[in-house]
């Protein structure tokens, strides 16, 4: 179990969190709030990364002031997306492993599997300035899960990744809870935690303002419009297309013409319908994200029963 | 994504007694920061750095063979290659060599936000300080002692025969020997305090910048303050003793036995110093 006792982080002046006192219990638990909430803050915390101001935090009963017992349990896929320079995926992976005393030949097996399951392998000996953002991002993820953590955190682990690999990761991160792993993720992409949690924290200004079952926030949710920006390289068919769906309230291409913002009420299902036009019409997805101007008006719409957004 | 997996690895954690434990864990941070150091972008300055006396000596050496004149003046050479040594070398060369190598241990990973890795690994920080500086250490050490070996290569080539028969026969190879140990001392002592210094400071320039400037004017500090330096100590085992100019304080040198340990003692103070500040420090690369 994951403990935090009446946390409090400033920065300076600035509050990260507020006061938290939480106790998050196996299974795939999401972080769920706007950019600025205090997500990150909190997964920082839960690592050592930053100390808090006030409180205590405790990993199955350890804290990270004792980091060579710690982090075998824990292992933590941050999203600064930077890595030590001139390093092939495996060597990447690899050396971490020995830094964590593995032997070689132990280390080496174990970066092999963390890349397998992250389907790096063909792409391990190239160099890591080579790889897309996606690549990039399932690196550090299989760096995270090498030593085989029994929790792991993972801090907007889908972002950059197309909608093939968001399913796949999501059917891992499932995978990974079902071996038993305990796995807290962060995301402020609601409907991607409505498909993967059992559980969810919901953060607004560092302050937790709901937890519980995913089930009471998805009910919300699914009556309240969401926008997605899809880049593409025909966003024109895109839009053409993505009316053949109920849910999909607005669509309009972006003004450098290579996307298109699309606002639906049923997010799970306009995703479906995008793999099946990516498919059938060939169309090139470079990214997706949620483009909604102020997220903040979603969460106030789930806490404030539907007043706003 | 493969969410079945086909590698079958049986693995279990071999933590082993917590020593071998350790000493894996400082060789591997050492294979990483010694490759860091000598093939990252930042290696490029060093290896200026390091070339810089070799050409150098490789221009002077070539002017003494033309100008004929070497067979009678090894000692005044003598003099020029100690006052080239302790003035460009050992005070600038290695100076700021070490500077740049033993910041960037920890600074340089705060700027490339990379340095969460060794952070979310399961490592006493202390020990990462251990491997960190011994990589510094290793990389500084073969740079530095390869500059000073080549500018005494170049000294005693440009002396022809009596070069050859200086070094082989005469004090030549003591005296290398003292320069090359001066070398490594140097890299010991400067890299502890400006690993540190990378630890402490956000922008580590100004406090090498004034501890450059307290190590020149030490000739000039009383005999107690010159004694807070490493120049100090250094310049008391200079083989060919070096003239210090008409204003220097005098002050007795440290013998050998004294300032070999000293330098040491320092170091592992400073190195305490240092793993005591980054078992505090936490990970906020948007302030940096």
């Amino acid at each position: 179990m994951i403990v935090f006792e009446d946390v409090s982080k400033f920065y300076g002046e600035i509050l990260g969190v507020n006061r938290v006192t939480l106790a998050i219990e196996p299974g795939i638990t999401s972080l769920v709030g706007p950019n600025g909430s205090g997500k990150t803050t909190l997964m920082n915390l839960m690592t050592g990364l930053i100390r808090p101001t006030r409180g205590r935090v405790s990993v199955l009963g350890l804290t990270p002031d004792h980091p060579e017992v710690f982090f075998r349990k824990v292992g933590y896929c941050s999203q600064f997306d930077s890595f030590p320079s001139a390093l092939t995926g495996f060597e990447f992976i690899n050396s971490y492993l020995r830094v964590h005393g593995r032997p070689k030949k132990e280390a080496q097996e174990l970066a092999w599997k963390a890349l397998h399951r992250v389907d790096l392998l063909e792409a391990a000996h190239r160099k890591i300035a080579a790889y897309s953002k996606g690549m990039r991002q399932r690196v550090r993820f299989a760096q995270a899960i090498a030593h085989e953590p029994e929790v792991m955190i993972l801090d907007e682990p889908l972002n950059g990744l197309d909608p093939m690999a968001r399913a796949e990761t999501i059917r891992l991160f499932r995978q990974l809870a079902d071996e038993g792993l305990h796995l807290i993720i962060s995301s402020h992409i609601l409907h991607e935690v409505n498909e993967m949690s059992d559980s969810v924290i919901l953060l607004n200004n560092g302050y937790v303002v709901a937890e519980g079952a995913i089930q009471g926030v998805r009910d919300e949710m699914e009556e309240h419009p969401m926008q997605i920006l899809i880049r593409c390289d025909r966003p024109g068919l895109l839009a053409a297309r993505v009316f053949e769906q109920d849910s999909v309230v607005e669509a309009k291409i972006h003004k450098d013409k290579h996307g298109l913002f699309v606002k639906t009420r049923d997010a799970d299902a306009f995703y479906l319908l995008l793999n099946t036009i990516v498919v059938e019409d060939g169309l090139n997805v470079e990214s997706i994200a949620p483009a909604d101007d102020d997220l903040n008006a979603v969460y106030q719409y789930l806490i404030g029963g539907g007043d706003a957004g | 994504m493969s969410a079945s997996t086909e590698v079958i690895v049986e693995t279990k954690p071999s933590p082993g007694r917590p020593w071998s434990v350790w000493g894996r864990q400082v060789a591997a941070i050492m294979r990483l920061e010694v490759r860091k150091n000598f093939l990252g972008k930042r290696a490029i300055l060093i290896y200026l750095l390091a070339a810089t006396p070799i050409l150098l000596m490789a221009a002077l050496s070539a002017e003494i063979h033309w100008q004929q004149s070497r067979h009678d003046n090894i000692g005044e050479i003598n003099i020029v290659f100690a006052n080239l040594y302790e003035g460009l070398i050992l005070r600038t060369i290695i100076f700021f060599g070490c500077a740049w190598i033993f910041m960037n241990l920890f600074r340089g990973e705060v700027v490339d936000r990379s340095l969460h890795y060794y952070f979310l690994s399961p490592v006493r920080r202390e020990v990462l300080v251990v491997g960190k500086y011994l990589s510094g250490l290793i990389a500084s050490g073969v740079l530095f002692t390869i500059s000073t070996a080549g500018s005494l290569v170049f000294l005693y080539v440009g002396l022809g025969s009596s070069g050859g028969n200086y070094f082989f026969d005469g004090a030549g190879k003591r005296q290398a020997m003292g320069y090359l140990g001066i070398t490594v001392l140097a890299c010991i002592g400067y890299g502890a305090a400006f690993m540190v210094i990378g630890l402490f400071f956000r922008n580590p320039i100004i406090p090498a910048l004034l501890i450059y400037g307290w190590e020149w004017i030490n000739f000039l500090l009383p005999p107690v303050l010159k004694k807070i330096s490493i120049i100090h100590y250094l310049h008391s085992l200079a083989p060919v003793p070096v003239p210090e100019g008409p204003f220097a304080m005098v002050a007795e040198s440290t013998p050998a036995y004294l300032s070999i340990p000293g330098l040491l003692l320092m170091t592992a103070v400073v190195l305490a110093l240092a793993s005591f500040q980054i078992r505090r420090m936490e990970i906020k690369y948007g302030g940096e």
